[in-house]
């Protein structure tokens, strides 16, 4: 019990102390890096919890197609950051006091739920592993029983996002030469090709 | 020493805290806001996670996976937002973004 409480105490520091340095690193390259850590801690705490699956989910989805996405766009955008830092001063004093009420809110509004809501009944965690069912089984189970079409919307919500972001980024430069299919099928002997009188020793201009 | 539901939900209230806190300092650095954004989903995340496992019942881990499947497609079509408004404008502004007068 005890490794657990350390291993706890080392992921949910880590994690929160990641996520403020993702919101107060000067540089965004940083941003990213540190949300990546907070990320894969998270994943920890899942692996904590007994979600492993969840956990694997966060690491491939988040650190390994989001962030990087992040990282892409941070690297690929020109431009001045230290402008863009520009406030930071101004909103600190009225951004930490909303944020000192709204913590302190939320972590008694959390406690009180769990000394007296319904996971009270319920003193321990789910187990995994022990149970007959594996974690990822469980999910398996309900995910394509009672949520297969909320699984299919999800789904349609990735191909719209995907598709929505190829159109957004999608430029066509003027000057590039490129193929066109329907043209080259259309062409025939009449329009590919013209007869011309020459006199002889001449050459034909163009 | 025993760790239960309320250090779950400690940890996800402050991250999301830090989240809220992260749109209000870099108000003008949009890219930021987005990382926030995301921080307060996995805050979200962890809350459904933590009181999925301990309620017993898998269904909140179910919406957590539908939240991932809503960031990662959020944070694609904001960055491709993000990438098209930088190649228009030239830089990536906050306060310049009122063309539509909002």
């Amino acid at each position: 019990m005890a490794l657990q409480a350390i291993a706890f105490y080392l992921m949910a520091a880590v994690t929160v102390l990641a996520g403020f340095a993702v919101v107060s690193a000067r540089n965004p390259v940083h941003s990213v890096l540190f949300l990546i850590l907070a990320f894969f801690s998270a994943a920890g705490l899942f692996v904590l919890m007994g979600a492993e699956f969840l956990a694997m989910l966060l690491v491939v989805v988040y650190v390994g197609a989001v962030a990087v996405l992040f990282l892409f766009v941070v690297m690929m955008l020109d431009v001045d950051f230290t402008e863009l830092r520009q406030g930071f001063a101004q909103y600190l004093p009225i951004g930490g006091v909303i944020a000192a009420v709204l913590a302190a809110e939320m972590v008694f509004v959390s406690a009180t739920v769990a000394t007296n809501g319904a996971a009270r009944l319920n003193d321990a965690p789910m187990a995994s592993g022990t149970a007959s069912v594996t974690n990822a089984e469980a999910i398996g189970r309900v995910l394509y029983t009672d949520y297969v079409y909320f699984f299919q919307a999800a789904g349609l919500v990735l191909l719209v996002a995907m598709i929505g972001a190829i159109v957004l980024t999608l430029r066509h430069k003027p000057g590039v030469k490129r193929q066109l299919v329907a043209d080259q099928v259309l062409r025939s002997p009449k329009t590919g090709m013209r007869v011309v009188s020459l006199t002889p020793g001449q050459g034909i201009d163009q | 020493m025993t760790i239960g539901l309320a250090h779950y939900l400690a940890v996800a209230a402050i991250l999301f805290t830090i989240g809220v806190f992260g749109i209000f300092v870099n108000r003008k650095n949009i890219i930021v806001i987005l990382m926030s954004v995301e921080l307060i989903l996995l805050a979200v995340n962890i809350n459904l996670v933590a009181f999925s496992v301990y309620l017993h019942n898998v269904v909140g881990q179910i919406f957590a996976m539908f939240v991932l499947t809503v960031a990662a497609a959020e944070a694609a079509v904001g960055l491709a937002i993000l990438v098209t408004f930088f190649r228009n404008r030239g830089d990536i502004s906050v306060d310049d973004a009122s063309m539509m007068k909002g």
